[in-house]
């Protein structure tokens, strides 16, 4: 392993969705931390951010959760998490969490200092460009909501989309609209949420993609899902695996 | 006040059901956004005017029983009578009260989601005072027999089309076409008559002007002048957050109201009333009388929310909501809907009557991001999820499915197997990658198809991974 100081100590967070779902979007993580530069380490004992139950009002098992992760990767010089939204509950939501625990709240408020989304972490703290990548196809992005707006993340993907040869990105209306997941919503409120992801995928049909792209697997699973029932051609991938070079294999929801 | 409604869910899949419903949401809802996002594009100070704004309304919020007092004792010097009212019982009833006194059998009334909030309408059924509603919408709204379903545009739900056929029914001179234009004309010649022999007109107020004592309503009808002016009593029922300092103040807000309420640059009508009719005036109220209300306001700075106090009712939130386009104010049964309306309605009607709301919410953070005032609506109705947990409100189901679910992410030893038994179970459902149905996930796939995990999780390949390259 290389540990040379120059390399900062990255603890990859691979999201328990990534973990359970789609393992592909973890090694493009991986991959990718790694090209930039990094000292990649995965804590073999992470679990999840615990944002499910934080936003179910559960709070004092979101402050467990947190507390168990603040110990698991306090000691990285950085943690890099391939989700907008897990991200952000580090990065904002811990401190509400851990709001009547003064002990926790500085571990709380040091981690989120040194939490990052993956592609905005490559661009904005990397400065990193993929190189001698060719992807021939049509593709929209979706813009994950927690990502957009509670960290800012708009630029750095479509930026690392740019430098992959072939790969054409068409605007999608209303990219920027919540796609209906909202993690425990989208099972509690069923129906609302179908109809509202029953627009998402009419606007990415209506792109005439053949790929979707997001930054956020609980977004994109949603979004799949629909289109799949729909019986849409449209293949859905996380954006850091086409960034890692990774976008020729199977898209959410294939045989792999 | 309000009659039994079924529960939350039943209204909003009725709601889902109605493809006339979303056809006027979204005519209305999307023009208004796109609107604002053009006026708000032109008006490139909208940023500044927002801190603005925001720290107008936190200053008196601050400071409410400063203003309060400098309110009234200006409102009585310009000839008003003012009564304080703690909830909405002792709303209506000062209004029923003054509305007797004047011997009122003929009542109009200019939009008002207060007197909505305390039950007016209602109330003065009850006291067998005719009601006339004559903001264009409000008179849709009452004809059809029904309540707003949006706090800007309160018939929202109904088309054109509709509106048309209900006109036609109701009014005694049918409209000349369905044409907007001659639909608007006969409902100007079923009101007129009714705006000048009514007894009192009752308006709402948009805001108090604490240094003057005036009250200030905004419409684009002009209605609210023929409400308030003919009649010999007019009322004026506010809820105690629209104090403002100063006109100047009044004015900084309305920059930021019409942009966000409609795209426009400013109403076309912006009236300042200020006491009744003076020996001079050519025209006026008798009675000039300010209902400032509470009901519950006071409590919400107490209990963490005091940033909705800020609230200035231009419905961006709601007309950028992706739950409310698709299931309308009424499926929220309750006087607000929307973002802002679930932050209320658990302070007006009670959490356990209304914990849905906060919760049918996907927490994106639109609503926030339009809000002309900067109120976090998603920290807001995250702290009613909060307060929900603690109270026991969630049902037992989600309760114990994230209490064991956190019991073994909370247990790493436990998660890895239980995990990897997951993903294995998870597989016995996958045709060709997709999952169409899987036990105890019917809420997913009832709708969408359940994308199938890939054959073992990440930290498990991973740790394959990795000893495969140390050998």
């Amino acid at each position: 392993m290389n540990t040379r100081s120059d390399r900062p100590r990255v603890g990859l967070f691979a999201t328990c969705l990534v973990d359970l779902a789609r393992p592909r979007v973890g090694f493009a993580a991986l991959r990718l931390l790694e090209e930039a530069g990094c000292s990649v380490e995965v804590p073999l004992d992470q679990t999840c951010c615990g944002q499910p139950a934080f936003n179910s009002g559960a709070t004092a098992h979101a402050a467990d959760l947190a507390r168990q992760l603040i110990g698991q990767f306090e000691s990285f010089d950085y943690v890099v998490v391939p989700s907008g939204s897990c991200a952000a509950m580090i990065k904002v939501h811990y401190v509400e969490a851990l709001a009547g625990e003064p002990k926790w709240l500085a571990r709380a408020e040091s981690l989120a200092a040194k939490t990052w989304e993956l592609m905005s972490f490559l661009v904005d703290v990397r400065g990193y460009r993929p190189a001698g990548l060719a992807l021939a196809t049509t593709a929209t992005y979706h813009d994950s909501c927690s990502g957009l707006r509670e960290l800012g993340i708009s630029k750095q993907p479509r930026e690392l989309l740019a430098a992959v040869d072939g790969l054409e990105l068409r605007p999608l209306v209303g990219n920027d609209v919540c796609c209906g997941f909202g993690g425990t919503f989208c099972v509690k409120y069923a129906a609302i949420s179908n109809a509202i992801v029953g627009e998402k995928a009419a606007a990415v049909e209506g792109t005439g993609a053949s790929l979707l792209l997001g930054g956020d697997l609980g977004c994109l699973m949603n979004t799949a899902g629909k289109l799949s029932r729909l019986g849409s051609k449209v293949r859905v991938m996380h954006a850091a695996e086409v960034i890692a070079g990774m976008g020729d294999g199977p898209g959410i929801g294939e045989e792999g | 006040m309000r009659v039994d409604v079924p529960p939350f869910k039943s209204r909003a899949k009725a709601a889902l059901g109605d493809a006339v419903l979303k056809t006027a949401i979204d005519r209305t809802a999307g023009n208004a956004e796109k609107k604002r996002a053009i006026a708000v594009g032109d008006f490139p100070q909208f940023p500044a005017a927002r801190v603005r704004g925001r720290q107008i309304k936190d200053h008196v919020v601050a400071n409410l029983g400063h203003y309060l007092v400098e309110f009234e004792q200006n409102a009585i010097r310009s000839g008003a009578k003012v009564h304080w009212a703690r909830t909405s019982e002792e709303a209506s009833r000062i209004v029923i009260d003054i509305c007797r006194a004047a011997g009122a059998k003929r009542v109009t009334r200019s939009k008002s989601m207060l007197g909505e909030e305390i039950g007016l309408p209602h109330a003065l059924e009850t006291a067998g005072i005719e009601r006339v509603e004559t903001d264009l919408a409000e008179h849709i709204v009452q004809l059809a027999g029904e309540t707003p379903s949006h706090i800007v545009w309160p018939a929202m739900h109904k088309t054109r089309e509709q509106v048309a056929t209900l006109f036609n029914a109701k009014h005694a001179v049918r409209p000349d076409s369905d044409a907007i234009p001659d639909l608007v004309a006969s409902a100007r010649r079923d009101l007129r008559k009714k705006f000048l022999t009514a007894d009192v007109g009752i308006s709402g107020a948009n805001f108090l002007i604490a240094d003057t004592g005036a009250v200030c309503t905004v419409t684009n009808e002009g209605n609210a002048e023929l409400t308030t002016t003919p009649p010999r009593v007019h009322i004026v029922t506010a809820g105690i957050e629209k104090l403002v300092p100063s006109v100047d103040h009044a004015f900084a807000l309305l920059r930021l109201l019409v942009r966000s309420a409609t795209g426009g640059d400013f109403t076309q009508y912006t009236t300042f009333h200020c006491g009744p009719k003076r020996p001079d005036d050519a025209d006026g109220p008798e009675e000039f009388h300010i209902v400032l209300v509470d009901n519950g306001r006071t409590r919400m700075l107490g209990e963490g929310l005091a940033e909705m106090l800020r609230c200035i009712r231009c419905g961006a939130c709601m007309n950028h909501c992706v739950v409310y386009r698709q299931i309308g104010g009424h499926a929220y049964g309750a006087t607000y809907p929307g973002p802002m309306g679930s932050v209320l309605t658990p302070v007006i009607d009670g959490l356990a009557k209304s914990h849905d709301l906060p919760n049918a919410c996907t927490l994106n953070g639109r609503c926030a991001e339009v809000c002309p005032v900067e109120i976090p609506l998603p920290t807001l109705l995250r702290g009613w999820r909060d307060k929900s947990w603690k109270e026991g409100l969630e049902p037992l189901t989600v309760r114990a499915g994230i209490g064991i679910w956190a019991y073994f992410a909370c247990h790493p030893r436990l998660y890895r197997p239980a995990t990897a038994i997951s993903v294995r179970w998870m597989r016995l459902f996958s045709k060709g990658g997709r999952i169409s149905w899987m036990p105890l996930a019917g809420g997913w796939t009832e709708y969408r198809d359940f994308p199938a995990p890939q054959r073992s999780t990440f930290i498990s390949s991973y740790r394959a991974m990795r000893k495969g390259s140390q050998q």
